[in-house]
């Protein structure tokens, strides 16, 4: 009895110390979590990976005003394996973890729009490095915000390059999923409008045996093949194409920007008409504000940022210039999560390292970055210096 | 000298290339002949039209020019059905239970043969390989794939299906299907903790993603090129040695007699002094075997693997297997066969025969509908009771 007694009297002993030690820091210690949803296992984790981290270094980097009031914050990365049941469970998760008051993540929309309904029946405020389906936004809700570019503009930019190559045929095959899909549909409807003819429109599940596929694409021998979706399809794809003799030009989209295609496709991409792909995100070091980044990245872990990184360190940002905006509105208490989706909103011209962002009322970035890229070479440790060959600055549709 | 060469089974060598070429031919031609009768019937109607507008050609002329190419993706295919197929035919011949498990047999041959090819690339050694090391190398990951594949089928067998070898047939059924799946997730756990990331990639090497080209044909307004692939040409070259061979271990020897006994009495064959327990491992090895090589082929002329890479091939083999009349050799050949040139087929001209509506997304379905339809009017499959042996 006297034992016990004991422990639970050093226990109060240690946790009182702790509260001491976290009171020197600041004022009081309160701790809030933002949360990170990506794919950090499977085909997709390449590029899933470096937006936990871009987050994690944003943390690292930026807690510092918030600590200032006494709120200590932390991460809690969570794997969405690109996968959607395992993001809304995921979600379910965060939404009942109360600490938790923002959310950067996903990078595949057909993940990012079911789990954004859970966010958005808590509240909870969720910023997106990488989705780009128009879906994400156009259902107004107030928390989902993105920093990046919109599919129905990317498939435009797409279809216009195009025609600024002279492409007159071109054959389009997409992965079937909402992000991929929507993006070919778009691209489509575009290159018909640019005067160009669609010999086809394929969707896919495939993951290796492309043959089937390739016999009317290689039979029409088009300009252009256009792919709607993820680089470990695409890279394949076009892969097989060009072992069956096909010469033409390849163009995808911001799924395809990832070291993996180069990894899968080799010399094949450089080859004939060349591969390229439009993306809303371009290489970090497009951007003038990514030197420092680029250098700490480096330096932290060791491997140059994957696309997405430095938009996963800007999300970051926001969501604790958010955070700490709502703080000092509360009176420097732990905001709740509305007042945190409202402060994410109001900010005004938030200079960021990729842009500088204001937020539109359904969650668009009023201005965003589109990049058609060419890739330049076999070897997958140079994908970061693909070259950018058209940079256009596009408003979302309202 | 003389006397070995005596004593091998010619008829027994050519018996299964006839076949072979038999099976291949019969199905190339009465599939094309279906295809060149729809591409005949639709020529006229807005299918035809629609074609002409994108294409410029006729819908006779675009069926006929593709067919060569069509019939040569179909056969390759079709060859590691076959590879795979007969994993599952000699071991339901002998025991007469489906090893659900063998499709990841073949994956886990594939991992083998394409971790070791990695790591000769992360080496160095094959970038600066010459030709014929170039060979050596990718022989050498077909028998690493090979022996793990085997080693792994007779693991299998002795660990999860002797024990309940005495139990009812749905019993050791569960059980295959609980070790395929315990097999992908220990697949998924190694290649996480080994490599930190369960997608692999075959590096490239040789002159195996080379073309030979035949020919150019016009075709409306484009050339459409006509060639085969080198790996191609590996994957239907060594399926058909593998075939030649397994036929002959069964067929043309004192093993192959063995494995028949058991496949067709097992209690009289152990009366008769054959190890019967002995024979059935052999079975399993035999079939492991042939579904590691299967593996490094397919990753081979594929490229990417991950570890669920087993799953469709595995599905497809298997309805090879029963489409062709599961226990019977000669049926999976065929069914292998049959099953890769409807697949390519289907995918190859549905697009441009329903003017895109539906796509070779729906291949499957056109290809398992055909299994249905054999299966209510044959349900014995193809070539099944037939022959009188099994196995």
């Amino acid at each position: 009895m006297s034992t016990r007694k004991f422990s639970v009297f050093s226990l109060m002993v240690a946790a009182s110390m702790t509260l001491a030690l976290c009171g020197s820091a600041g004022a009081a210690g309160k701790s809030i979590k933002i949360a990170t949803q990506s794919p950090l296992s499977g085909d997709q984790s390449v590029i899933g990976v470096d937006i936990k981290r871009g987050a994690e270094l944003a943390l690292e980097q930026l807690s510092g005003p918030l600590e200032a009031l006494g709120i200590k914050a932390e991460l809690a990365p969570f794997d969405d394996q690109a996968n959607p049941d395992t993001g809304v469970a995921n979600a379910k998760r965060i939404v009942s973890d109360p600490a938790i008051l923002a959310i950067v993540g996903h990078y595949n929309s057909g993940v990012q729009i079911p789990s954004s309904e859970v966010y958005h029946s808590s509240g909870l405020v969720n910023i997106s490095p990488a989705n780009t389906n128009p879906k994400v936004t156009t259902r107004g809700y107030l928390e989902v915000n993105r920093i990046v570019g919109r599919d129905d503009v990317q498939g435009v930019v797409g279809a216009d390059f195009a025609k600024s190559k002279g492409v007159k045929t071109v054959f389009v095959v997409h992965d079937k999923t909402a992000y991929g899909q929507g993006i070919a549909e778009f691209f489509k409807k575009k290159a018909a409008e640019n005067g160009m003819k669609v010999l086809g429109f394929e969707g896919t599940e495939e993951k290796a045996n492309f043959d089937a596929l390739l016999s009317p694409v290689v039979a029409g021998n088009p300009d252009l093949v256009y792919f709607g979706g993820m680089a470990f399809q695409a890279a394949v794809l076009f892969k097989q194409a060009r072992e069956r003799g096909y010469e033409g030009m390849f163009l995808s989209d911001d799924g395809f920007d990832s070291s993996d295609a180069a990894k899968i496709g080799g010399g094949t991409l450089i080859a004939g008409g060349g591969t390229y792909y439009s993306t809303v995100s371009g290489p970090a070091s497009v951007y003038p504000g990514t030197a420092k980044f680029l250098k700490d990245f480096q330096a932290k872990y060791n491997a140059t940022p994957q696309p997405f990184a430095a938009q996963a360190y800007d999300c970051m940002a926001i969501s604790l210039k958010a955070i700490e905006n709502a703080a000092k509105a509360h009176g420097n208490k732990v905001p709740t999560r509305k007042a945190v989706a409202e402060a994410v909103r109001a900010l005004k011209d938030f200079k960021g390292i990729t842009g500088t962002f204001t937020f539109n009322k359904i969650g668009d970035p009023e201005k965003a970055l589109y990049f058609v890229i060419q890739v330049e070479s076999a070897d997958p440790s140079k994908w970061s210096e693909n070259k950018i060959v058209k940079t256009l600055e596009i408003a979302p549709p309202q | 000298m003389i006397r070995f060469l005596k004593r091998i089974n010619v008829y027994e060598l050519v018996r299964p290339v006839g076949q072979m070429v038999l099976f291949s031919l019969g199905s190339a031609a009465f599939m094309s002949a279906i295809a060149i009768s729809l591409a005949l019937a639709l020529d006229g109607t807005a299918v035809g039209a629609s074609l002409m507008d994108k294409y410029n050609v006729s819908l006779y002329t675009y069926t006929m020019l593709n067919l060569p190419q069509v019939i040569i993706d179909g056969l390759t295919i079709g060859f590691v059905y076959a590879a795979i197929a007969l994993g599952y035919t000699m071991v339901y011949g002998v025991l007469e239970f489906i090893n659900f498990a063998h499709s990841e047999i073949f994956a886990v041959g594939a991992f083998v043969g394409v971790e070791l090819l990695i790591a000769l690339d992360g080496m160095g050694i094959l970038a600066g390989a010459s030709l014929g090391m170039a060979y050596a190398y990718l022989i050498l990951a077909i028998i690493l794939g090979m022996m793990a594949a085997g080693g792994l089928a007779v693991a299998v067998e002795r660990v999860a299906y002797r024990p309940l070898r005495g139990a009812s047939r749905l019993v050791p059924l569960i059980s295959a299907i609980g070790v395929s799946f315990l097999l992908q997730d220990v697949i998924r756990l190694v290649e996480s903790l080994t490599s930190g990331q369960f997608n692999r990639i075959m590096p490239t090497f040789g002159n195996f993603d080379s073309r030979i080209v035949f020919g150019k044909i016009a075709m409306g307004t484009s050339k459409l090129t006509l060639g085969i692939s080198v790996k191609s040409i590996i994957v239907i070259g060594s399926a058909v040695l593998m075939l030649v061979g397994l036929n002959y271990l069964v067929n043309a020897t004192r093993v192959g007699k063995a494995i028949r006994a058991v496949a067709q009495d097992r209690p009289t064959a152990s009366l008769m002094g054959i190890n019967v327990n002995r024979i059935i491992s052999l079975t399993f090895l035999v079939g492991g075997l042939l579904g590691g090589a299967a593996g490094v082929l397919y990753a081979l002329k594929f490229t990417r693997i991950d570890p669920f890479v087993g799953f469709f091939p595995g599905l497809k083999a298997f309805t090879a297997a029963v489409l062709g009349g599961i226990g019977n050799m000669t049926g999976a050949l065929l069914g292998g066969i049959v099953l890769g040139m409807l697949e390519t087929f289907a995918g190859s001209y549905m697009g441009v025969f329903t003017m895109g509506a539906a796509g070779s997304e729906y291949k499957d379905i056109f290809a398992f509908s055909i299994l249905i339809l054999v299966l209510i009017f044959r349900p014995q499959g193809l070539m099944g009771k037939h022959v009188m042996q099994k196995a």
